[in-house]
Order: C-alpha cells, then sequence, then structure tokens
C-alpha cells in the first residue's frame, strides 16, 4: 500500500470533493438566474484592471478582514485569525510537504495530515523552521478560536450587545469547526510525542502526552480530526460558512459593476449567500435597539429567505434607514432585497394614475424648477423659507407642485408597488420636461433620491441644501451670523447614507450661528422615526426611536436642532417636544 | 312579470345586515389601528391624490365599513402612499398600511 495514504483521509476527501460538487453547481445556477445586463457588466469588466482591484479587495477583506476590524477589533482578530491563519495553515503545509518529498505533485491530502505521513529520521531543507511556522500558525488560529468561544458565551465581552441564534445545522457546522484545530493540535501532539517531529507546541504537549498509549490513541486522533474536516465541509453550503465562498464571488462581481435589479436575480442569492451571520447589523438596527424587536433586523430577515421561510411582517418591519448596511462589513444592500421581497404583483397597470394630467406652467419658461414635495406640503414653514431665499436671491423659478402635489414614487417603490411608481415617475417626468428648466431643487431628501438614482432627467437636481450654498457662495444671499445660535444638526438617511451630503448642510449652518456637535453625526445618523418604509411597526415604537435619535442629537444641548427634510421636521415635533426644530431653509429665511 | 309601462331603480340602499364584511373583519386583524378611526377627515384634508381626484382614506373607510368591494378595488390604486393622511391622523391610524392589506385584500378575493 501506498505509504502516504491511510483509509483515516477518506472522509476528509469525500467532505472536501462533496463541496467543491455543490459549489459548482450552485454557481452554475447562480449565473444563469443573472439577468441580461448583470451578464453583460461581467463579460464585459472581467478583462480590466477591476479584476485586479477585486483580488486586492479579496485579500484585503476576506484574508484581514479590515472592515470588521475598523468595526470591532476583537471580532476582527477572531475572523483574521480563522481566515488567514486557515489558509496560511493550508499554504505552508503544501510548502512543507514539497520540501519533504521534493515533489510539486503529491497526494492531496499530504500537507493537511502531513505530521502523520512524514517519514520519521528524514532530514529534509527548513524542516525546524516548518515545525516552527506551524506550531505558530495553529496556535494563532486557536486563538482566535477562544475569542469566538467567549463570543457564543459571553458576546457583551466582545463589545457585542446581541450575538446571532443559530439553526441546528449551523450549530452542528459550529462544532465541527471548533473541533477541528483542538483535534489537528492532539493529533500532531500525539504523533510528535513518539516520532519527535513537533514544533515548540506539538512537541511540548507530545512529550506530556507520552504517559498515555499513544500508539492506540494516535489513529483514533487522526480519524477524529479527519471526520471533523469531513463534517464540516460536507455542511459548509447549508450554513452561514457559505459566506466564505460567496463573499469573494460578491467582490469580483461588485467590481465588475454588477448591480442589484428590481427583480430576484442570481447575485441576489450571491449577496443572500455572503452574510456571515456576523450580528454587526442586530446592534445599528434601532428596531433592536430603541423598539426592542428582534427578529427583523438584516441578518433574521436573510435568514429567512435562506431558509425559505420568510414571513411578510418581517420583510416589511424595516425603516430602510440603511444603517445596517452601511455597517456591514460585507456590505450586503440588504434594503434592495427587501424590496425585491416586498414585491407586490398582479395590479392592473394600464390605468393606473390617469387622473393624474401633469399641466405645463402658463408662465414664460424658467430656468430653476423647485419641487417642495408631499412632505414640505405638511412642513409650510419650509415652503415659505424656500419662496422667501428664491425671491431675495432673485432666481427666477418655476413652483412645480404649488397647489397639486405628484408623489415622486419612492414610497411605493419601498413598499413594492413597482409598476405604481412607475406610474407616477412617468407624470413625475412629463410634469419636469414640460416647464423645461435648468435645474431641479427639491425640499424633500425623499424626493431628492428619486430625482437622482430612480429618474433618468435630462437636468441636474438638487437638494435645497446645495442650491443655497451655492447661493451663498455666488453671494446672491447674505445673510448674518447670529454668534449666540448653537445649532445641532441631524443627517437625515437619504441624503446622508443615501447620498453622502454631509458638509452642504453644515456649512450654512455655520453662516448663520454656531455648529455644535452631536452624537451619531453624518453616516452614523439615526432614523427621525418617521421612515415612510415601514408599515409593520406601530405608533408608540416610533416613538421610542424618534426619542432615542432626539437624544443623542441634543447631548450638548442645542438651541436649535436643525435638519434639512420635511419629515424629520414633521416627526421631532409631533407629540410634545421641547427642543425647536428647523429645517435649514428656514434658518437662512429667519435672517 | 306584468308590464306597468314603468320600471323601479335597483335600490342605492346598502344592507348593512347581509353586507359581506369578510375583507373588513380581515383588515381589522391586519391593521389593528383601523378600529381607532373617528372618521374626522383630517386625512382627507391632506391627500396629495385628493388635490386631483375625488379621493381619500376616509372614503375608503366608509366603503371598506359597508362592505362595497367594487368600488373599493378602483379607489385603492389612486392612493400614492406619499404618507401625508398617516402623519396628520389624530388617532395614529396606520392609514397606509390600511390602504397596503386592503390592496393585497381585494385582490386575494377577487381570486377567489
Ligand atoms: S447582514 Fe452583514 S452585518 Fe448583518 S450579519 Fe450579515 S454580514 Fe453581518
Ligand atoms: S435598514 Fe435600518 S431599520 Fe432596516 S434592518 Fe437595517 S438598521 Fe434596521
Ligand atoms: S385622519 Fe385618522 S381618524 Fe381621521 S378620518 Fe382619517 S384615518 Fe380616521
Ligand atoms: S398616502 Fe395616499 S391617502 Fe394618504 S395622503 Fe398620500 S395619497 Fe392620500
Amino acid at each position: 500500500m501506498n505509504q502516504n495514504f491511510h483509509p483515516f483521509v477518506i472522509p476528509f476527501m469525500l467532505g472536501v470533493i462533496f463541496l467543491v460538487i455543490v459549489m459548482i453547481v450552485r454557481l452554475v445556477r447562480w449565473f444563469r438566474m443573472m439577468d441580461k445586463r448583470q451578464r453583460v457588466a461581467v463579460s464585459r469588466n472581467i478583462i480590466s484592471f477591476k479584476t485586479l482591484k477585486a483580488i486586492w479587495e479579496t485579500i484585503r477583506e476576506s484574508l484581514f478582514h479590515r472592515n470588521i476590524f475598523k468595526t470591532n477589533f476583537v471580532l476582527g482578530y477572531m475572523h483574521f485569525c480563522f481566515a488567514f491563519g486557515w489558509l496560511m495553515l493550508i499554504v505552508m503545509g503544501k510548502v512543507e510537504e514539497i520540501f519533504a518529498s521534493g515533489k510539486i505533485f503529491t497526494e492531496p491530502w499530504l500537507g493537511i495530515f502531513f505530521k502523520y505521513f512524514e517519514p520519521i529520521g528524514e532530514h529534509y531543507p527548513l524542516q525546524g523552521f516548518f515545525a516552527f511556522v506551524m506550531d505558530l500558525l495553529l496556535l494563532f488560529v486557536l486563538s482566535g478560536l477562544i475569542l469566538a468561544f467567549i463570543k457564543r458565551s459571553r458576546s457583551t465581552i466582545l463589545g457585542l450587545r446581541k450575538t446571532t441564534n443559530h439553526s441546528p445545522i449551523d450549530r452542528t457546522a459550529l462544532t465541527a469547526l471548533w473541533l477541528i484545530f483542538p483535534l489537528r493540535l492532539f493529533s500532531e501532539s500525539i504523533t510528535a510525542s513518539y516520532k519527535g517531529n513537533g514544533g515548540f507546541l506539538t512537541q511540548t504537549i507530545g512529550n506530556w502526552l507520552s504517559v498515555l498509549p499513544v500508539e492506540t490513541i494516535e489513529l483514533p486522533a487522526w480519524w477524529a480530526y479527519s471526520i471533523a474536516l469531513c463534517v464540516f465541509f460536507a455542511l459548509m453550503p447549508f450554513t452561514r460558512y457559505m459566506h466564505i465562498f460567496t463573499e469573494v464571488l460578491l467582490i469580483f462581481l461588485r467590481k465588475w459593476k454588477v448591480v442589484e435589479s428590481a427583480e430576484k436575480t442570481g447575485y441576489t442569492f450571491i449577496e443572500l449567500y455572503s452574510c456571515s451571520r456576523c450580528g454587526i447589523c442586530i446592534d445599528t438596527c434601532q428596531i433592536n435597539s430603541a423598539a426592542n424587536i428582534n427578529n427583523t433586523q438584516a441578518v433574521y430577515f436573510i435568514r429567512d429567505v435562506r431558509e425559505e421561510q420568510l414571513q411578510d411582517e418581517i420583510a416589511d418591519n424595516c425603516l430602510m434607514c440603511n444603517r445596517c448596511t452601511n455597517a456591514c462589513p460585507v456590505g450586503i444592500e440588504q434594503t434592495q432585497i427587501r424590496r425585491i421581497y416586498r414585491r407586490k404583483k398582479g395590479f392592473d397597470s394600464e390605468k393606473l394614475y390617469d387622473y393624474i394630467k401633469p399641466e405645463a406652467p402658463k408662465d414664460a419658461q424658467a430656468k430653476v424648477l423647485y419641487f417642495a414635495g408631499c412632505m414640505s406640503h405638511l412642513t409650510p414653514g419650509i415652503i415659505t423659507a424656500m419662496k422667501q431665499i428664491l425671491d431675495n436671491a432673485k432666481i427666477d423659478y418655476h413652483f412645480l407642485d404649488e397647489d397639486k402635489s405628484i408623489c415622486c414614487g419612492r414610497p411605493l417603490k419601498q413598499q413594492g408597488f413597482l409598476e405604481q411608481a412607475n406610474a407616477l415617475m412617468r407624470k413625475n417626468s412629463e410634469l419636469i420636461n414640460n416647464a423645461g428648466g435648468t435645474v431641479l431643487v427639491t425640499s424633500c431628501p425623499i424626493c431628492y433620491n428619486s430625482f437622482a438614482k430612480d429618474y433618468n432627467l435630462s437636468i441636474p437636481v438638487m437638494h435645497h441644501s446645495q442650491y443655497i450654498e451655492q447661493l451663498l457662495n455666488e453671494g446672491k444671499l447674505k445673510v448674518s451670523k447670529k454668534k449666540e445660535l448653537r445649532i445641532a444638526y441631524h443627517d437625515p438617511c437619504e441624503i446622508s447614507r443615501g447620498h453622502n451630503i454631509y458638509e452642504s448642510p453644515r456649512n450654512i449652518i455655520t453662516k448663520v450661528g454656531e455648529l455644535i456637535p452631536a452624537g451619531n453625526e453624518k453616516d452614523d445618523s439615526l432614523c427621525c422615526g418617521g421612515s415612510l418604509a415601514n408599515t409593520i411597526i406601530n405608533p408608540e415604537q416610533l416613538t421610542a426611536i424618534r426619542n432615542q435619535t432626539l437624544d443623542t442629537l441634543c447631548i450638548n444641548h442645542p438651541d436649535i436642532l436643525a435638519t434639512s427634510c420635511p419629515l424629520c421636521k414633521k416627526s421631532f415635533q409631533r407629540g410634545g417636544n421641547t427642543i425647536k426644530v428647523m429645517d435649514i431653509a428656514e434658518l437662512i429665511a429667519l435672517d | 312579470m306584468i308590464n306597468f309601462g314603468y320600471t323601479l331603480n335597483k335600490s342605492g340602499a346598502i344592507n348593512l345586515v347581509e353586507a359581506d364584511l369578510s375583507l373588513y373583519n380581515d383588515l381589522m386583524k391586519k391593521v389593528p389601528s383601523f378600529a381607532r378611526c373617528i372618521g374626522c377627515g383630517g386625512c382627507a384634508a391632506t391627500c396629495a391624490a385628493r388635490q386631483h381626484t375625488d379621493f381619500s382614506v376616509l372614503k375608503c373607510n366608509m366603503l371598506i365599513r359597508r362592505g362595497e368591494y367594487d368600488t373599493l378595488s378602483k379607489e385603492l390604486n389612486k392612493c400614492m402612499l406619499c404618507g401625508k393622511c398617516s402623519l396628520v391622523c389624530p388617532r395614529n391610524v396606520n392609514t397606509r398600511a390600511m390602504i397596503i392589506q386592503a390592496r393585497l385584500l381585494v385582490n386575494s378575493f377577487s381570486k377567489r
């Protein structure tokens, strides 16, 4: 019999072969499920610098887990140990084996079970070095394992308030994974105890273990190690560990400019299977931290979709604030995926909103088109302020929705009524095109996001914070600074994480008063509790979210809480609240 | 039937005893806050769709409570889900959830 073979390698090999087959089947299926646009993107970008960039990002994220390090150092270290440590164990094992055998191509299992098959008394280059490095790597992985164990039992030590609950199959795979490295340590030590081929770790433990009947324990130990590997590999495609491969695929697809479409595609599944269930999204979600609901966050939503047991209440119970997407180390666009799963079909699309007749302006064609948006009509102060600003700056403008507003369509889209949203978008596009301006200014971040991202307008779109800043910079608008006014600013979800508009409103505020720091600023901003995306949550829970946000915003006791969204303003003002809330347009007009 | 040379119009009265209130009952379960509506009309006054056509949440409420589902399905599709009504409602009725769930129920009823 081949001296490099022993039946105990069979479970390991079976596990690996099974894993490879399942992965190939999945890959083929996902690629076939991609839509045309996505496939074109892949074929167009596959041979380009983007691929090199993707390789670099894979190393940075999948091996070094830079993003997790940024969020939580200990958690990052843990993932780093497993990913980098394990890969290096495999790679160094292979190199060691090449040095030992002098051949490049050897039995695939040899590197994994090298210590067992290593011939006694033979010497090869760098033998001592390899023994040392392999032990060091093993120790490195084991240190991560200890952290993982602590995380399971006491998540707060790692700075996580909540950790994910696992299904039985996940737990089995987890157990197998946790057993792999201690078993490797044990088997190698046992072998080292009589072969003397261990490094600083395995040899020391091996020497202690030599009091045991090593000859009898040796084989069972290697069998156990192989079986643990087999169980882990065989379960991998059906558990969260699938992310190890899918994440790499996702990085490449993203670099090749593949984007989520309105319908379920292969890309959707690749995103879903890239979730490592790290649980980072749970703590960032206000539905958890303020409203105490714990079954709807990105990780649970994704799990439910994967296990095909998603309920509408779960898909619908999300503010679509994108805080989780922002925090997610993999960058899974859960909001987009949620929209796909909220999709509501079967409505007669012919006659949708045929009662809306977009009118052309009777007056001469103005250069600036102003669209207040439905929500601004609920906060007339913003409209009055905007009119005053435009008049003061002597701007020739046309008010598109002064007495009749057409919703931009985003709320419908968020709820999965795509045909309806498209119908409204056609109406608004007609209205805007008829008016023929050179720039569209809107006061509502929801409309802004919609016009800028979903519409295909021929003129540029600006949020009023950007436009007012421009007027101030051009000197068309003059304001005087009131030193005593201390102002904190709330970043509305739709233009902060949605469009990275952070500086324009702040620049405006510093021209009127003193901008003071608030909690959770910029891309970490919280939800005002007015989100239109969630129709499940009850008013008390929304108020809890709002209050949490108000508390963090007002830590430095501002005189005025400024924002640049009519919906945020409205939510902050509702139901008894002592702080004065103003839109930035009102701050300027107040002058 | 004897021809008297004239006919009676079909009665326009709504018989609440015989009306089919299954959708109403289902909706109550799905959106409990619907029960809190006092018919104040705040939602109608602010409605964005109502600036263009005769439509309001209040009107839909009435149609649902009377079991007039044919008219209802046409009405419901007029809503733009803009959310103004839910912000002004003094009784915190989840108006948009009501519209969405009623749309889904009407759809599933018509398939039955
Ligand atoms: S969605 Fe992202 S943050 Fe949440 S568990 Fe999955 S990988 Fe982690
Ligand atoms: S989008 Fe916001 S509300 Fe929704 S799951 Fe993420 S953090 Fe929670
Ligand atoms: S505003 Fe509220 S309480 Fe008043 S009619 Fe509309 S839904 Fe009913
Ligand atoms: S959500 Fe519908 S019913 Fe409510 S104000 Fe907007 S268009 Fe009117």
